[in-house]
């Protein structure tokens, strides 16, 4: 077995130094090293985005990303979108649209689309369909997502404006 | 006067009850601070990976486990019972030994030290070959039920249609797979945080085989990331993560991967069926003559239900069950009914295209042979307006548009619903504030927001002071979370707790103030006698004494809080491309009744989620084993292909609850909208294409050998 390496990154905004082995995931340190257990696994193959973070502004599939990569890395999960009690205009728009039932997706779904808006604004329901593609929903709110995230750049242009 | 009798209130008098309402746990799943079963993972949790067996069929030739124990990290290394040489396995999957170490890497290596030999037997995976299964002694004895006379009805008839028609095994799928994280804070007791839709009944299911108290047993689970009907059960390999934590004294986890979660832990049955179905000049369905086989894997069950709530006077059903090396069925969201309603209303609408008629008329022209025609004949009539079915409806191949061929579909269901065994501990504080106890689980379907509202609305008070406490096995027993069954199941027990509760509440102010019990009534945060305001509902809750309040609730009773059966109807309009065989959803229509609504809004988000899980059905999904190998070739998450966000297409649901419904209580709703879908696509894409597609799922390659074979 190979030794274990310190890694440091930023993840939601704090700065963490970490031991892992060179095999591990992004996915496994954040879930079992760091216990940040709100990024989900749903598949371990990079099929199912239920594990998306953001990996220097990109949205990633943490499980196909080594942990060893992130040294200096700027990470994002769905634990630091909200500040505090604070939610973001994203979750906001998935409570109230009831874009969630189980809920185990849902991190990587409001992971993805925070990507998706910052990236574009004003995006059509074609580009959110298109952009959040790599989600897998099985409960399946695809339906009250797309209105959500719509919902939520709106949201967001608005408070932009006030 | 209010009496004092077990009731909901009045329609048009709820504040709560009806409108929509945020789930309640949202905040929790939306900030990723949601804890399930996966995600328990104290320091000195040990990580598991399984051996399984790579056969379809196969006998242990050999089975050394030693050199696993010594690879780095490994801690444990826990053959299941009965896993020696000469024990004959039937399906690919089947866990064999469990391996726990300090990581999931570890735990691999050590799954990877095993030396294990097979001595590998003949299968049959392909669920369709009937041939086979005769002749290699697979089928089990026909079953023929009949009633009436099908020879006479056949000979008078003014058209008979005979078809194939077919619908593969699915799994479940949940995006949490099954799994626990299990440990033992005292000697003897055993804390199970178990991804289960059945808190209350699987305590017994890890003690008896460990040899411990059931009373010693707490299985918890706050959030569960989907179930569809395959998690009532501990699973050997949860009480495997038990013994194992036992024996290492470390707390241990185990869930499957991915590829184990499809072979093993999910399955619903197949069915293929000939049909021949016979009706008079008017489309009145008069004989129905069919036989069909599938398999809910080695055990050779098959399905029922056939035909299906349109249920001709004049019938013969046949049935064989084939015994198969496949993954074994579990409860699939509605059993039964998807497949049976896919063998039924297919045939329906191909005898309605003989006849030259619009199946639309002809499922109305047969209501009379479902258990409801007036449900049916009101809940068609409104989806077909929804769906502008009179103005858009072409015979079939007649409807070109841009390049695709378009159609129409329609198909109807039923499901029982009734309301679970439940029972709940309502307590009411000193400050006012409402809490209770149930072991009962919410699945994301929003059972917690809708006991939250239950007592809400039956107090008068805000949600924001009312504490739901679930998914714990310490507390009050509930039913499994299956069949429908809890929303009827929850609300029931917690309406007459609340009400019991509410009625001594009203005591002591009527004592306190002078006025009779039984005009009060508890509204907006007040208690009320007639236009009066008594008190608020803080000054009252304070005359319970510094104890609280505390009633028990339980379920099912006959006082028409619940009710069971409801109908059901969904209509497609699909396009096709008939260069590539792809079929889009254009726009999907769903109505559906469920007696009194609590609320809307989840209640929606049921039938969309369900819709989406049909279209997965019909056009895509499918568990697909390789006939020489014997193996699932796509239990991953890639080639077992599930729509995503932009396969939809338009999705429009309507909640059927004229008064009538409102009425006869609270009917469950998980089950039914995901039954006729499957069978309302098929049935618009043959209205498209012209002829009938006869397996699901339709994809690009069975359409075009349909229309090819035209
Ligand atoms: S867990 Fe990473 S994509 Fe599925
Ligand atoms: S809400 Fe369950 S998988 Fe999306």
């Amino acid at each position: 077995m190979s030794k274990k390496q310190v890694v440091t990154a930023t993840i939601n905004g704090r700065e963490e130094t970490f031991l892992c082995e060179p095999r591990q995931t992004l996915l496994e340190v954040l879930r079992d090293v760091l216990r940040m257990t709100g990024t989900k696994e749903g598949c371990s193959n990079g099929n199912c985005g239920a594990c998306t973070v953001m990996l220097n502004g990109r949205p990633v599939d943490s499980c196909l990303v080594l942990a060893v990569e992130c040294e200096n890395a700027e990470l994002e999960t769905v634990e630091g979108l909200a500040a505090g009690d604070q939610l973001t205009p994203v979750q906001n728009a998935f409570l109230e649209g009831a874009a969630l039932q189980c809920g185990v997706c849902t991190p990587g779904f409001l992971v993805s689309a925070t990507a998706l808006l910052r990236e574009n604004p004003e995006p059509t329901e074609h580009d959110v369909r298109w952009y959040l593609a790599g989600n897998l929903c099985r409960c399946t709110g695809y339906d009250k997502i797309v209105r959500a995230v719509l919902d939520a750049a709106e949201r967001r242009r608005n408070a932009e404006t006030v | 006067m209010a009496e004092r009798t077990i009731s909901w209130e009045p329609r048009n008098e709820n504040e709560i009850i009806g409108t929509d309402v945020e789930r309640v746990d949202g905040l929790e799943k939306a900030s990723g601070h949601a804890k399930y079963s996966t995600d328990v993972n104290p320091k000195g949790t040990l990580h598991v990976r399984l051996l399984t067996c790579p056969h379809a069929h196969a006998r242990i030739a050999s089975l050394d486990v030693e050199t696993a124990k010594k690879v780095d990290g490994v801690k444990s290394v826990h053959v299941f019972p009965g896993r020696e040489p000469g024990l004959e396995i039937h399906f690919q999957g089947h866990p064999i030994v469990a391996v726990a170490a300090e990581t999931i890497g570890q735990a691999a290596e050590g799954v990877s030290a095993i030396e294990i030999e097979y001595e590998v037997l003949e299968h049959l995976v392909d669920e369709f070959d009937l041939a086979g299964a005769v002749k290699t002694g697979r089928a089990k004895p026909l079953r023929i039920t009949e009633e009436g006379s099908i020879g006479q009805a056949f000979a008078e008839a003014d058209a008979v249609v005979s078809g194939f028609y077919g619908i593969p095994s699915i799994t479940h799928m949940c995006l949490e797979p099954h799994g626990s994280h299990c440990q033992w804070p005292g000697d003897s007791e055993l804390l199970v945080h178990l991804s289960t839709q059945n808190v209350s009944g699987t305590p017994g299911q890890f003690a008896q085989p460990l040899g411990v108290d059931a009373a010693n047993v707490t299985v918890n689970c706050e959030y569960i990331g989907g179930g569809f009907g395959s998690k009532f059960s501990a699973d050997e390999w949860g009480v495997a993560c038990a013994a194992i934590s036992k024996e290492t004294g470390r707390p241990v986890r185990l869930h499957l991967d991915r590829a184990t979660e499809l072979q093993i832990a999910g399955g619903r049955p197949s069915g293929f069926a000939n049909v021949t179905i016979a009706a008079d000049e008017n489309g009145k369905i008069t004989a129905w003559d069919s036989h069909h086989w599938g398999t809910s894997g080695p055990d050779g069950g098959t399905i029922s239900q056939v035909p299906y709530v349109i249920v001709a006077p004049n019938r013969r059903v046949q049935v064989t069950g084939i015994v198969t090396n496949t993954g074994p069925a579990r409860a699939w969201r509605a059993p039964n009914h998807p497949q049976a309603c896919a063998l039924t209303d297919t045939a329906i609408d191909d005898l309605a295209a003989e006849l030259e008629m619009d199946p639309l008329d002809v499922f109305k022209a047969n209501l009379d042979l479902t258990w409801n025609p007036e449900i049916y004949a009101g809940e068609i009539d409104v989806g077909a307006e929804l769906m502008d079915w009179k103005n858009l409806w072409q015979p079939r191949g007649k409807w070109e548009e841009g390049g695709e061929l378009h159609g129409l579909g329609m198909a109807i269901h039923t499901w029982g619903g009734r309301a679970g065994p439940g029972n709940c501990t309502v307590r009411v504080n000193r400050d006012g504030t409402v809490e209770t106890f149930a072991g009962t689980q919410d699945l994301g379907t929003g059972t917690k927001t809708v006991i939250a509202m239950t007592l809400a609305e039956t107090f008068g008070v805000p949600l924001s002071k009312v504490k739901v406490n679930i998914g714990s096995s310490k507390y009050p027993a509930c039913g499994g979370s299956g069949g429908s069954t809890t929303v009827g199941g929850v609300s029931g027990p917690h309406r007459r707790a609340a009400l019991n509760a509410l009625w001594q509440i009203f005591d002591l102010v009527a004592e306190k103030h002078n006025v009779e019990a039984d005009s009060l009534k508890a509204v907006g945060g007040k208690i009320v006698s007639g236009d009066e305001t008594v008190c608020t509902w803080d000054e009252a809750a304070r005359l319970v004494g510094p104890m609280g309040l505390e009633i028990q609730g339980k379920g099912p009773e006959d006082d028409g809080l619940t009710d069971q059966q409801v109908g059901g109807v969904q209509m497609v309009h699909a396009a096709v491309d008939p260069e590539t065989g792809v079929v889009r959803i254009v726009k999907y229509v769903a109505v559906q009744d469920m007696g009194l609504i609590i609320n809307p809004v989840g209640a929606r988000s049921q039938i969309l989620g369900s819709m989406i899980m049909c279209i997965a059905y019909a056009l895509s999904e499918e568990r697909i084993y390789d006939e020489v190998t014997g193996r699932f070739i796509n239990s991953n998450l890639k080639d077992y292909k599930l729509p995503r966000i932009g396969d939809i297409g338009e999705l429009v649901v309507e909640l059927y609850q004229p008064d009538s419904e409102y009425q006869r209580g609270v009917v469950g709703l998980g089950e039914p909208p995901v039954i006729s879908g499957g069978a309302a696509i098929s049935n618009a894409v043959a209205n498209a294409l012209g002829v009938r597609v006869p397996v699901l799922p339709l994809t690009p390659k069975h359409v075009l050998d349909a229309a090819r074979n035209a």
